[in-house]
Formats: C-alpha cells, structure tokens, sequence
C-alpha cells in the first residue's frame, strides 16, 4: 500500500469508528450536508459505516436561497441515489426580511441565514447530535476543536468549557438541553479529502472542476453571475473565465479561481501545488483574524 | 494498523520556544498555506521583537482569542503535517505548566511520541521532569527530548553533554526505553529538519529523523480483539460493527463473546465494498456470527481468551481532570469503550507527586493530580493492563449530573475475577415475598433539611402502614449513625459513603419484601441519585420535605442549628454545606402542613 493509501485507510477507520458511536449515543442524530466535497466524503463514509444497514439518521441542508444552481440541482440527485432523507431548511423570516448577501454586510447575512437557521432547524426537528465535516486543518480555532463537541443551551460553544477528549473513548452523555456536534474528519487534510475522492471514485459537484463560467472581478476575488439576482455595478460585465471552485458557498460570497483542471487527476495534483489555506476564497471569513472563533461561539460549524 | 499516521506530544511552555519549534517544522515541510504564513510576517504579539517581514513561528500554532492575548495556548490544539517520508504528523500541542497538567494528559493519550522541550539557557527543570513523569505515565512509546536554544549558548558541546547527563539520571526511575536527545535551534533552524553545521559534534538525528524513524511497537499477543460498538441489521441480516483493537479476524475462525463466553465461528466479514477473508489491527468492520448469538453493544470479541478476565474491581491511576475534586465513595460513570457502568472510587491508596514522582497519602484527588486507586464497578468489564493494552487499559470517569468527563484512568490490574463472587440465586424472590406481605416492596426516600420534619412524617408513615397490615421499618438517618455508620463524619465524602450505606440496607429490606422508609439528610443530589440507581424502576421514591430553612432554625428538634451557629458544626447542611434541591423527587411535600396531610399524599403515591 502507497503511504497515502495507509493514510487514507486510517482516516477512513477512525471516522467510522465515530460515526457508528454517534448513532449508538444519540437519540436523534443529523449529519449537516453542504454539498461540498467534505460532505461527499462524509456520506460516503456514512454509507460504510452502517452497511449493510441504510445510514441511520437523515441529512440536513441549510439553503440560504443563494447557493449556486448546480449545488441544489447535485443535492437533489444525490440524496435520491443514496436513498437518503434529506431535509432542507430556509431561515423564512431571514429571507422575508430581504437579508441578501450583495445589500446585507457578509458577517449579518451568514448569522441571519446560516447560523440563526442551523439553530432552528436542530430545535424545530429536536436533533440532539449533529455531524459536520469539519477539519482542524481549515482554521486555526477549529485546531483545538473537540471530535464530540458539546454545545450550551441555544447552541452556543464555549471554547473554555470543553470537555478533555481522551484515546478514542468518547463521552456522548449530555445534560438537559445540551447537544452536540461532532467531527468525523477532524484529522483529515483538503488535500486527503481530494486523494480519497479520487481512490473511492466519489462523485463531487461539477463546480469543482474547471470551466467556462460567467465571472465578474471584485477586488482580487472573481464572483460567478449565476442567476439574474445578481447586482452587476454600472461598469461591470461578465465575461467568460476558465474557473473552478476550492469551496462551495453562496454564489456570490465565493470566489473561483483560474484553473484548467477538470479531471479529478488535475484537481488533486492542483491542489498539492497550491499553497492557499482554502477559506481564503470565502468572502465571510477574512474581515478579521479571530472572525471564525467567534461565528463558532454563536452557534456556526 | 500501518504506523502511517504518526501522533506527536509536544511537552514545553511559550518560553521555550515550543510555538516557535513547531511553527518552523511546519514550514520547512511545507505544511502551512501561504496565506498563513504571509500574516505571521504581518500580525505581531505584544512586546515581540521579531522584525516586521520576517515570520513569527510561534504566531501558525497558537489558536483561541483569549490565549493569543496571554500570549500562551491553554488548551489542546491538533495540527497535521507530512513528513519528509511521506507519513502523516498529527501534533498535539498542551501547555506545560503544572496548572494544565490536565490538558497535557488528553494530549498524551494518543501520542506516540512525547517531545520534551528544555531550553539550553535553563537546562532540566521541574517542569522537564514533569513531562517525563506524564510521558511515562501515558504510556508514550518514544521521548524525544530537544535540548533548544543552542544557538544562544554559541552551540556549545559541554552545554548538550552536561544537559544530557541529567536527563540520563531523571530517566532512570521512568518506566521509559526509548530516548533520543537532539540538540536544536528552533529560532535559527538548526537539526529541525536539516543538520546544523553550527554543531559538527552532534552526529545524531535531525528533530525530524528521530520522528521519522518511529516504529508501531508490535503487541506480543497478536490474537484478534475488539468489542462490539453496535449491531448491524438489513434485511435477513445480523452483524457486530466494532474497530478491531489488537490482532486480526479471519473468516472461519471460532471466537468468544464475552461477558457470555458464548462461541460462534465468523462466517463472513461484510465491508461496503466486498467481502473480505481477514480484518486487520485497526479496521472497522463488521462481522457476521454463527450461530446467531446474543450480543450487544459493549460485549467483547475476542479469538483468543487466555488473557482476558471479566473484572469489577481494578487498581487504577486516575488523572482528575475536574475543578470540583474527587469524592471518595461518589458514584460515577465509568466509560471504557462503548460500555458505560457506574462506578466509585473505593480506595485512594496515593497521590503521585507529578514532579518528583513521590507517593503521598491523601483522601481525595484535585484537579490535575494523579492517584493510584481502587476502582469498584457495577458490572463487570473486560479490560487489560494500560502497560500493555492502551485501548483495553483506559476509562474516563463521568460526572452523573454535569456529564462532563472528570477523570481520566488507566488499569493497573484487576483486584479480583468478578466469576469469584457469584450471585446467590435464591429460590424464593422478592416478588415473592412481596406478594406473601401482600404489599409491594418500595424504599420512601425522605430528604430534607435537618429539623424538616423528615423523622416525624417517617414515623407517623410507619404507624399508619402498620395499622393497614403492611410491613414497614424506618431507617433513621441520627440513629444509623449511633451505629453501622458511628464512623462516619459529615464531610462531602462521608455523606456520600453514609447515603451509600444507607441505600444498600434499604436494598437488602426491599429485597426481604420490606417497606423501607428512610429518613436522611441526603443533601447532595448525586448521591440520592445514586441510591435510585441500584433499586429497579419505580421502586425507589424521592419525597421531598421542603421546610424553609427559617421554620428549621426556629424548630431547631436537636439543638444542630444553636450549635452550628456557635462554630461546633462546620459541616452543617444549610449553613457550612449547601443542600442541593432534588431536581426530579417523586413528590414534594409542604414541611409546614400538618403531618396527617403529608402522610396521606405518600400513602397515595405508595399504594
């Protein structure tokens, strides 16, 4: 076995081994779907998992309306030939109140649509665990996150109040109106997560590879015009760029970068040679340095 | 397992330049985006004399808002990294002053190699030996101790030689067999990743080599093990999912499910993408029985069962990780794997000073320090020596209200086979007895301040049921203590072991067919839930008697609270000692009613 393969294979392992322990110390257990390639993997893993049994809790989409066509489009076929139960929730009175994200500012918007509608979803549906893809590699404050990660009444995180998280032997119990979230791929790298892509044969969103897309530049970031909601400035016109996305976000909060990869091959090789920490093309966290320490609190992934 | 993934420790503070170590064995293998390091050439810590331009290693490990201001990290924090080879680092990085001990015991667990930071400038220090101690004690299969700082002592031989001497004598008592000392500049890169040439003496291994060179240590018993973490059910289908712990599963095989010593033979291992013949060390997998047997979460696999015993009692280290202390005597949950069995700390036999490695004699533990214990659990586990089987070796301990994870533990050995102490059957039972009393046997649970009212409504309760035929008796709190429990104080610790006491009577009562009527204090709610625990459902009834505390002083039935309030009585409920209101009881009652009323609602619920 190549050593990435060996790698790979105790990644995989060891987020099985989690996976299975929140479906036995859990009610009610929901794993976030994004769409994204770390949810890909985290479905595919979920599949192991509990094979030949059907995986035994329901995904969950929060869809601020403005996520790219083809996300919505890949969601929909997928949960359909996995048979999984899919739920997608808006935040209405977010999206009744106009909150959009060219008019509203970038910190706003994600609390409003993404964070505030997280919350709700987990309460409307009494969820008690929810499994995210994150990774400790994304950001410096997710480094220090636990794998099971309590969270306070109203679905606030306490950095200060984690409970030590010792060997492999998780503590799942949780007080009246805890819950919590937890992180199979914690140890996985962007760059594991596109080798094991590409080892498994999974199937990702097409935004990740290369192709003609209609960009426009604003500041240094190029921001694809999916749909006429789109606010062009009176000087701005969109022309067709060769781009593909390092993550899938709201089309308008996520940049694309030139790239000519459009096999899976290329976009792993890409990614090896890029030296750019992946949320760089995420508008919503750079305004500040401890930006995410602080969504997180709130109730963020 | 392949060894693949390699987990590093690093033990030291900010001041000896760990931050900056691993910032820099991050960037030379090209482990940091460059984004992230192009702002640690920006963003600058207060008081740091690094030039503008030039990147701050320490600033690409620390994380949380709070610590960057303190400018230390006080938490566990996990980075990954790719060795030069090719393997994966994952370094987990703790504090190391002795308040965090804690914090450097989670990240220890999992570590399979410990580095130790001294700088040159100061040589072995408490904390060096501190670390060491931890290492040791957590079960790190190799040390690696990186004399730091070099360049500052113009990398000078004798400064590494007469470091190293001592380390040599702080070493011997540990229980530790594979060190490599490197001697290293973390500031001017110096046997990080490439050989100094600053120190032509040294002919060791770089930093980075001693990591690579790192082997899995092989288990001397190979035989196939894991438990069972769930069972797996499609259509016309049963399997056990678990990870295997030690050793392979091989198709065909015959193996025994324990606690049940049942035998069934693996006639197929199920992945998602095939079946497989053999599951390796390490693999989640799920494996399908023959014969269909009986078993559950928690239950253990095993090829080989030569060396494993059931056990309910263990020797154990136990780290504490919790503000509030150990109670000798409290309940606890005990989490080994994906069993979960309450349990208590019978025995503190020491403490071990973290430091020096001194035994000293104690009653309770406190945050962050380490004893060597006695362990009583409720069911018996199947677990192995911590110095031989990490996985099988480990347990945390779990507050039963906060539910936070308090302590952290680690088999000595089992004190004795729970198979040694087998359980009476009796042929005549409870129900039986019950039935011949013509009443259900219960255990009241009265609790309340002192001067509540509890003894008064527990007699009249006695009276009344005696008058309808039924067959009752009172366990008073006062008079228990005239007695079976005459050695007990009212400490937190006390009170715990006299409610357990108390609560084991009443089993043994209820048992008889008995009615039991207790009348304690009971002021604290983990210890009431702990008497509930070992009753079966709806046999135990909590009743509050809710007296304001006023109406008890004035009441005052023994004179507690006049002496209480001159000084005598430290320890009183309600004064010295909180008492905790019971959050779920089965009835709360009106201490101020008249008695006849208060009994009436308990005869209601009871009968």
């Amino acid at each position: 076995m190549s050593k990435i393969a060996a790698i790979l294979k105790e990644l995989e392992n060891e987020s099985i081994e989690i996976l299975r322990e929140t479906a036995s110390g859990f009610k009610k257990p929901v794993m976030m779907y994004s769409i994204g390639k770390d949810s890909s993997v985290l479905l595919h893993l979920a599949r192991k998992a509990f094979y030949p049994s059907p995986i035994p809790f329901p995904l969950l989409h929060i869809d601020t309306t403005w996520k790219f066509k083809e996300m919505i489009s890949f969601r929909d076929r997928i949960a359909a030939e996995t048979k999984s139960q899919l739920i997608v929730h808006t935040n209405q009175e977010g999206k009744a109140s106009g909150i959009n994200p060219f008019n509203t500012n970038a910190s706003e918007y994600t609390r409003v649509m993404k964070t505030v509608a997280l919350r709700q979803a987990l309460d409307m549906h009494g969820f008690d665990a929810a499994i995210g893809g994150s990774r400790r590699d994304e950001e410096k404050s997710r480094a220090k996150e636990r794998i099971f990660s309590v969270r306070d009444p109203g679905h606030r995180w306490n950095p200060r109040e984690q409970r030590p998280e010792l060997w492999r032997t998780y503590n799942t119990r949780l007080a009246p109106e805890q819950t919590m979230r937890v992180f199979p791929i914690s140890d996985w790298t962007e760059a594991d997560i596109w080798h094991y892509i590409l080892q498994e044969g999974i199937e990702v969103n097409p935004l990740y590879f290369a192709k003609e897309r209609p960009m426009v530049a604003r500041g240094d970031q190029m921001i694809m015009v999916d749909d006429d909601r789109f606010q062009l400035r009176d000087d701005e016109k969109p022309t067709m760029k060769m781009v593909r996305f390092r993550t899938l976000g709201c089309y308008p909060l996520t940049a694309g970068v030139e790239s000519t990869a459009t096999t899976m091959e290329e976009i792993v090789e890409e990614v090896l040679q890029v030296k750019l920490s992946e949320r760089a093309t995420r508008l919503i966290d750079g305004e500040n340095e401890d930006s995410m320490e602080k969504k997180k609190t709130e109730g963020y992934f | 397992m392949s060894g693949a993934i390699v987990r590093l420790l690093t033990c030291g503070s900010v001041d000896d330049g760990k931050s900056t170590l691993i910032g820099r064995l991050l960037v030379e293998t090209d482990s940091i985006p460059h984004d992230t390091i192009g702002a640690a050439r920006k963003v600058r810590r207060s008081g740091s004399t690094i030039p503008a331009g030039e990147i701050d290693f320490s600033l690409l490990t620390d994380g949380l808002e709070a610590e960057r201001e303190q400018g230390i990290t006080i938490d566990v924090a996990y980075r990954s990294m790719t060795l030069l080879d090719g393997k994966r680092l994952i370094i987990s990085d703790a504090p190391g002053h002795e308040q965090y001990t804690r914090n450097m015991v989670v990240a220890a667990s999992r570590a399979d190699i410990g580095l130790v930071l001294i700088d040159a400038m100061k040589g072995v220090r408490t904390q060096t030996l501190r670390h060491l101690t931890i290492c040791s004690l957590m079960g790190v299969s190799r040390i690696i101790i990186a004399i730091n700082k070099l360049d500052a002592m113009d990398y000078k031989q004798e400064v590494f030689d007469a470091i190293s001497a001592d380390i040599q004598r702080a070493v011997a008592r540990l229980d530790v067999a594979d060190i490599h000392i490197v001697p290293l500049s973390a500031l001017a890169g110096d046997n990080v990743v490439y050989p100094s040439t600053n120190m032509p003496w040294y002919k060791g291994q770089t930093l980075q080599d001693a990591i690579q060179s790192w082997q899995k240590p092989k288990d001397v018993s190979a035989s196939g093990l894991m438990r069972i973490q769930m069972i797996a059910r499609a259509d016309n289908f049963r399997g056990v999912s678990g990870t295997v712990r030690r050793g392979t599963f091989t198709q065909g095989e015959e193996v025994t499910i324990f606690p049940s010593n049942q035998k069934a033979t693996i006639s197929s291992i199920v992945t998602f993408e095939k079946e497989i013949n053999k599951a390796d060390t390490d693999d989640a997998v799920t494996l399908v029985l023959t014969p269909e047997v009986d078993a559950t979460r928690g239950d253990v696999i095993a090829v080989s069962k030569d060396d494993l015993v059931a056990a309910d009692r263990f020797a154990a280290h136990v780290v504490w990780l919790n503000e509030e202390p150990l109670i000798h005597s409290r309940s606890y949950l005990m989490i080994s794997g994906p069993s979960t069995t309450p349990a208590i700390i019978t025995k503190i036999r020491h403490k071990i000073d973290v430091n020096t490695g001194e035994h000293i004699s104690t009653d309770t533990l406190k945050m962050n320090e380490i004893g060597d214990v006695e362990v009583a659990s409720d069911i018996p586990l199947v677990m192995r020596p911590y110095g031989d089987d990490r996985e099988f070796g480990n347990f945390i301990l779990v507050d039963r209200l906060t539910l936070k994870t308090v302590g952290a533990g680690m088999i000595r050995h089992s004190l004795r086979r729970s198979s040694n102490v087998t359980h009476q059957d009796y042929e005549v039972d409870k129900v039986q007895r019950s039935a011949q009393k013509n009443q259900k046997a219960r255990v009241v649970w009265l609790t309340g301040l002192s001067g509540s009212g509890k003894s008064t409504i527990a007699n009249a309760l006695e009276k009344r049921l005696f008058a309808q035929g039924a067959h009752a008796y009172v366990l008073d709190g006062d008079n228990l203590r005239l007695g079976l429990n005459m050695d007990l104080g009212f400490t937190p610790e006390d009170r715990a072991e006299n409610v357990r006491r108390v609560s084991e009577v009443a089993k043994l009562m209820v048992d008889s067919g008995l009615i039991v009527i207790s009348a304690l204090v009971s002021p604290f709610e983990v210890d009431r839930q702990r008497a509930k625990s070992i009753f079966e459902d709806g046999e135990f009834l909590e009743i509050f008697i809710d007296t304001p505390v006023e109406i008890c002083r004035s009441r005052d039935p023994k004179g507690l609270y006049k002496k209480s309030a001159a000084g005598e009585i430290p320890n009183f409920t309600g004064v010295g000692q909180d008492y905790e209101r019971p959050t779920h009881p089965d009835l709360v009652i009106d201490g101020t009613a008249p008695i006849e009323e208060s009994v009436e609602k308990i005869l209601k619920i009871l009968l």
